[in-house]
């Protein structure tokens, strides 16, 4: 990804991120978190994983976004009144974000300093050599693309089976539970 | 630096010849054909006159393009009328709310193919704007951000009928967006990829997915399994036009903005431009899904019946033009689509509410689940044995019969009304 696209990303999703606490209008705040979910599929489109980038705008963008919009639209809340300032939420406040500073840097600073090996035509075609030659996988790699989307369902169902399946009946669950409920409540 | 200056000027020819030269005058022209068209089913003679007023010269008759003047015209008028703002609105949202519903429709135009490479002198050109590996995902996703347009327009314009449109188009769209989704499935499991390019190509080279009558080429029956996943393919198709339906706001599940219950729905606080671009939005997205159908189903550019490769080897010295031919057979199928979109509005009454949800989330969700096991049982079948086959196909058997009871068993007895 060129480095002008990243700082723009990033940009947009901070100024996002900023206008999410600063805007007072509940809405306002909800559409912000918005373009700071597009920033972030940009960043993931930007770095080759397409089905990452496109899946974060399907799901949070396009429905739990549209979900939570719809609901602030339902409950008709007004816009927040500024409340005096106590002083221990802004104490708590910036002993969290120290925490979490001194967590940050302290991961960074242990973890070596790799650069990824870059998404060449010459690395794809030397990678196809660990996957049966005659797979989509290898043809597509062999011809220089990067077939993301094959290689999530590869590592996915070959490595993480178990993982994905017990995640599936949790989410099955989860949703026949909420079936229950609101039969429940309609009687 | 010269390559990626001529790399950007290819990119913006695309953009401004493929967006706004073809998809956006469909809009226009769709209008006009949904005026007419309803025009014959109604027994009216629909707008005919607009044209050369060759009378006000002291000729004998006017001069009328059979009224295909008339888009233009209608444009003309959206633009000069008064745009009004009403007092109560939420200004910033109600501004921003037309574009949102305009531009994602226009956004998705990139990913579908025209028509098969054009090469000229040596250098291949294909008819895409950008040719992603994500096609149909790209295409759901950056759709489902209108729903945004929608809802904010309805919120915005801070009155009743207007935001219960917009609310009921937040259900509808995410409802349908699951079956929608779960639909294509078993088509992308069928070609195993997800670039709509190859998939046209396929179709091309293998006969489309709803009609495999030859292969490399050559006229013929299909072999027993791609025969049978005509099955699934079918059902796939059904559900995926359906939801098409929905998810553009189309009759008969137009509820945002059913004028019986609504006055207008979500747009009925707008007016001259702004208003227009909601319709515009509406007609996009109906050019588009038709698009996106006719890719996954209907063999896109493609003629079909093995004439394909012909076409695209047809040139004059070094300039093979077979794409133009390909891209004229994909807007043929496309106006076939949309006129096929404006038969279905003025032929179906409106669907109530729960009628409609209830075919969302019961009917449909299901249908579409049961189909991508149907379909993978299918595509899977040559590699398995006949003992795992018959198994599958009684297990399926089982699911469904057990989805259709509980279906049944769960449903909502009338209940009388009492005052």
């Amino acid at each position: 990804m060129p480095s002008y696209l990243f700082w723009i990303l990033s940009a947009l999703m901070l100024m996002g991120g900023g206008a999410v606490i600063a805007f007072r209008n509940p809405v306002s705040s909800a559409l912000s978190v918005v373009a700071c979910f597009v920033g972030l599929a940009g960043l993931f489109i930007g770095l080759s994983a397409f089905f990452v980038g496109v899946i974060q705008i399907l799901v949070y963008t396009g429905a739990v976004m549209v979900l939570f919009v719809f609901i602030i639209m339902l409950l008709d809340l007004k816009d927040e009144e500024k409340a005096a300032k106590p002083l221990l939420p802004i104490a708590a406040g910036v002993v969290l974000f120290v925490v979490f500073t001194v967590q940050l840097i302290g991961v960074l600073s242990r973890s070596p300093n790799k650069i990824a090996p870059d998404l060449s035509a010459k690395t794809l075609v030397l990678a196809a050599n660990s996957f049966p030659p005659t797979s989509k996988i290898a043809t597509t790699l062999s011809q220089g693309k990067l077939p993301d989307v094959h290689l999530i369902g590869h590592t996915l169902f070959t490595q993480n089976n178990l993982q994905l399946q017990i995640l599936g009946v949790l989410l099955l669950v989860a949703t026949i539970g909420v079936v229950v409920l609101s039969k429940r409540q309609a009687d | 630096m010269p390559e990626i200056i001529f790399q950007i000027a290819i990119i913006v020819t695309k953009i401004v010849i493929l967006t706004f030269m073809v998809v956006l005058p469909l809009v226009p022209l769709s209008v006009y054909f949904e005026r007419r068209f309803s025009a014959i089913i109604q027994d009216r003679v629909g707008p005919n006159r607009v044209g050369i007023p060759l009378t006000l010269l002291g000729f004998k008759k006017d001069f009328h393009f059979f009224g295909l003047i008339q888009p233009i015209a209608d444009g003309l008028k959206l633009f000069l009328k008064e745009d009004f703002t009403p007092n109560h609105v939420r200004k910033a949202f109600y501004w921003m709310a037309p574009a949102l519903t305009v531009v994602p429709a226009l956004i998705t135009v990139c990913v579908v193919p025209f028509g098969s490479p054009i090469s000229i002198f040596g250098h291949s050109e294909k008819l895409v704007i950008a040719d992603l590996d994500i096609g149909p995902l790209f295409i759901f996703s950056v759709a489902s951000l209108s729903v945004y347009g929608i809802t904010l327009a309805g919120w915005s314009s801070n009155s009743k009928f207007p935001f219960i449109g917009g609310v009921r188009s937040t259900a509808q769209m995410i409802s349908y967006e699951i079956a929608l989704g779960l639909s294509i499935i078993p088509v992308l499991m069928y070609y195993g990829d997800l670039n709509l390019s190859t998939i046209v190509q396929q179709q091309a080279d293998h006969g489309w997915l709803l009609l495999p009558l030859w292969k490399n080429g050559h006229l013929g029956l299909p072999d027993l399994n791609t025969a049978l996943f005509w099955f699934p393919a079918a059902i796939a198709f059904l559900i995926f036009t359906i939801s098409i339906f929905a998810e553009t706001n189309r009759m008969p599940f137009d509820l945002p903005e059913c004028e019986t219950e609504l006055v207008g729905g979500y747009h009925t606080e707008y007016s001259s431009m702004k208003f227009a671009m909601f319709f515009m939005g509406e007609y996009a997205a109906m050019v588009i899904g038709s698009a996106l159908i006719i890719t996954l189903f209907l063999g896109g550019w493609s003629i079909g019946f093995g004439l394909d490769a012909w076409v695209s080897d047809l040139h004059i010295g070094d300039i093979y033009f077979g794409g133009l031919i390909h891209m004229g057979c994909f807007l043929t199928k496309l106006l076939a689509f949309i006129l096929f979109f404006i038969l279905v509005r003025w032929t179906v009454p409106r669907f109530r509410y729960d009628q409609l949800m209830k075919l969302g989330w019961v009917v449909f969700f299901e249908a579409a689940l049961i189909n991508v096991f149907l379909a993978a049982l299918i595509v899977a079948a040559p590699q398995l044995k006949s003992v795992i086959i018959t198994s599958g196909a009684v297990l399926l058997l089982i699911v469904t019969a057990a989805v259709i009871w509980v279906a049944k068993v769960s449903e909502d007895t009338t209940k009388v009304l009492r005052a």
